[in-house]
C-alpha cells in the first residue's frame, strides 16, 4: 500500500470537509477498497472513514419506504430490514459473515462491481440514491462496469427503497468468491414488474425489459418461456462463457418468480 | 504516526500506527500476538478472523486506526482463565478439527462468533457460516463435527 492519512470523523460535516483535500477518498467497510489499496490500484492521499458517523448508519421504515444509511453494514440489513424481506435476504447472502460485518451498502453501490448483489436490489426496486448534493434514481445511477453517476467528492448518504408487494433475489454463487455468477432481482409493484440482472453483462447491472414485459402481462415462471437474453455483450471468462451466463440469468429469473407465486 | 488504544483480550494496549497499518499488523508486529495468521492477505481465507466488539472481522481488511477504542478478542484470548482449552478449542482437538493448524485460529474465532449468535446451529448453518474460512487440510468435516460437539449437540460417529 502507498502511504496515506486516515480520518475517522464522527459528523457528516467533518467528513465532507476532510474529503475536500486533494486525492481524498471515502472509506466504507474497506472490503473492496483495502484489497485494491494492497494491489496499489489506488493511491489516495487521505482516506475518510464513514463508519464512525452515527447519522450514516441505520435502517428506517416510514410507510412503504425503507431508508438505509450508506455506512450500514450488510449484517445489519440482513438482521434488521425485515420490512423488506428480499432485501434482508440479499444482504445476508453477500460474501461471508466477516465481510457482512464490515461491508456497507454505500461502498457496494459506489463500487458497482458487475457481479455485486446490492446494485440488483437497487435497480430492481427502483430505489433512490441520496448523496450530499442530490437524489439520483437507480435508473440513472449505474453507468457500466465500476462506473456510477457519482461526481468527484460526492458521497452516498442513504438509499431509499420503495417496498414492493413481493420481491425475490436469486443468485448463482461463484463458488470461490460468492459474488454472483448470475443474479436476478425481481420486484412486483401494483401494475408493474421490475427485473434487474447482475453478474452477467459487460455493462454491469441492467434491467431486462423483455422479462419485465412478459411478467407484467402474466406473473408466472412459464410466462418467461421463449424469453431469453442474447450472449452478445455478456461477460466471458474462465468461470463461464457469455452464452452460459445469459442462460443462467434466465434460470435465476425463473427461480425468483417461482419463489414469489 | 497516530496513537491508537484498544482493549485486546481484556488488556488495555496502545501503540503508534500509520494510516495504512492493518489491524493484523498491529496485533502481530506491535503486540507480538502471532496467533492470528495471515493466509492470503486478499480478504479471502479467514485465517485472520478476530472479534471486534464481539463481531467476526478479517483483521487483514481493517485498519488499526478503525479499531481505536474497540474491544478485540484474538485466539490468544480464547483459552479458559487457568490456561486450559475452552470448549470450542477442546472440541477441535477431540474431533481432529485441525491438521496443520494454520487455519485453526480463524476457524475457532468464526466458530465462537457463530455460537454466540446461534448456540445450536445445524450442520448446514455451520457450513454457511464458515464460508469465508478456508482449510487446505481437513476437508471441513471434522471442523463441522467439532463445532457441533462444542455446541453440545450430538455428533454422528464416523
Ligand atoms: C470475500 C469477499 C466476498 C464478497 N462477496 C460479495 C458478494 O457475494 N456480493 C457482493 O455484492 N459483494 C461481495 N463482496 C464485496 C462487499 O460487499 C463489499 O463490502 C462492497 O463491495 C464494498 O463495500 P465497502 O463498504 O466495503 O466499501 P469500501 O471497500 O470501503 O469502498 C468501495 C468503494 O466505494 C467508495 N465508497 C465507500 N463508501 C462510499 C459512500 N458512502 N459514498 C461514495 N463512495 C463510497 C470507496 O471510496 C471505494 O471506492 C465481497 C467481498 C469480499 C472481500
Ligand atoms: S489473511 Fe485475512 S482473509 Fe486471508
Ligand atoms: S488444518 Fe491445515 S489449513 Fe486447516
Amino acid at each position: 500500500m502507498y502511504s496515506f492519512d486516515l480520518d475517522r470523523p464522527v459528523t457528516l460535516e467533518a467528513a465532507l470537509a476532510a474529503l475536500k483535500a486533494e486525492d481524498a477518498q471515502p472509506l466504507g467497510g474497506g472490503q473492496t477498497l483495502i484489497p485494491a489499496l494492497k494491489q496499489r490500484l489506488a493511491a489516495p492521499s487521505r482516506l475518510v472513514s464513514l463508519a464512525a458517523i452515527p447519522d450514516l448508519c441505520g435502517i428506517d421504515l416510514e410507510g412503504e419506504t425503507l431508508t438505509i444509511g450508506a455506512a450500514t453494514p450488510h449484517a445489519m440489513v440482513a438482521g434488521q430490514a425485515g420490512a423488506y424481506p428480499a432485501l434482508a435476504a440479499l444482504a445476508g447472502g453477500i460474501g461471508d459473515p466477516a465481510v457482512r460485518n464490515r461491508g456497507t451498502i454505500g461502498g457496494s453501490l459506489a463500487n458497482n462491481d458487475p457481479s455485486a448483489c446490492y446494485p440488483a436490489a437497487v435497480l430492481g426496486s427502483g430505489a433512490v440514491i441520496c448523496t450530499n448534493i442530490r437524489e439520483i434514481a437507480a435508473d440513472d445511477f449505474f453507468e457500466g462496469m465500476f462506473a456510477t453517476a457519482l461526481e468527484d467528492g460526492e458521497i452516498i448518504i442513504r438509499v431509499r427503497f420503495p417496498v414492493p408487494q413481493a420481491a425475490c433475489y436469486r443468485k448463482f454463487d461463484h463458488p470461490a468468491s460468492r459474488f454472483a455468477l448470475a443474479g436476478a432481482f425481481v420486484a412486483r409493484f401494483p401494475g408493474s414488474v421490475r427485473v434487474a440482472i447482475t453478474g452477467v453483462s459487460e455493462e454491469g447491472v441492467f434491467r431486462w425489459s423483455e422479462a419485465e414485459a412478459a411478467l407484467s402481462a402474466r406473473f408466472a415462471p412459464d410466462a418467461l418461456e421463449g424469453v431469453s437474453l442474447p450472449p452478445e455483450g455478456m461477460i466471458e471468462d474462465l468461470h463461464g462463457s457469455s452464452a452460459y451466463r445469459a442462460h443462467l440469468a434466465g434460470v435465476m429469473t425463473r427461480r425468483a418468480v417461482a419463489a414469489m407465486v | 504516526m497516530t496513537e491508537v488504544s484498544m482493549t485486546v483480550n481484556g488488556k488495555a494496549v496502545s501503540g503508534q500506527v500509520e494510516g495504512r497499518t492493518l489491524l493484523v499488523q498491529f496485533l502481530r508486529e506491535t503486540l507480538g500476538l502471532t496467533g492470528t495468521h495471515v493466509g492470503c492477505d486478499t480478504s479471502q481465507c479467514g485465517t485472520c478472523v478476530i472479534h471486534v466488539n464481539g463481531k467476526a472481522v478479517k483483521s487483514c481488511t481493517i485498519f488499526a486506526q478503525e479499531a481505536d477504542g474497540a474491544q478485540i478478542t484474538t485466539i490468544e484470548g480464547m483459552a479458559n482463565p487457568d490456561g486450559s482449552l475452552s470448549p470450542i478449542q477442546k472440541a477441535f482437538q477431540d474431533y481432529h478439527g485441525l491438521q496443520c493448524g494454520f487455519c485453526t485460529p480463524g476457524m475457532v474465532m468464526s466458530a465462537a462468533a457463530l455460537l454466540a449468535e446461534n448456540p445450536t446451529p445445524t450442520e448446514a448453518e455451520i457450513r454457511a457460516y464458515l464460508s469465508g474460512n478456508l482449510c487446505r487440510c481437513t476437508g471441513y468435516h471434522n471442523i463441522v463435527r467439532a463445532i457441533l460437539a462444542a455446541s453440545g449437540q450430538g455428533v454422528a460417529a464416523e
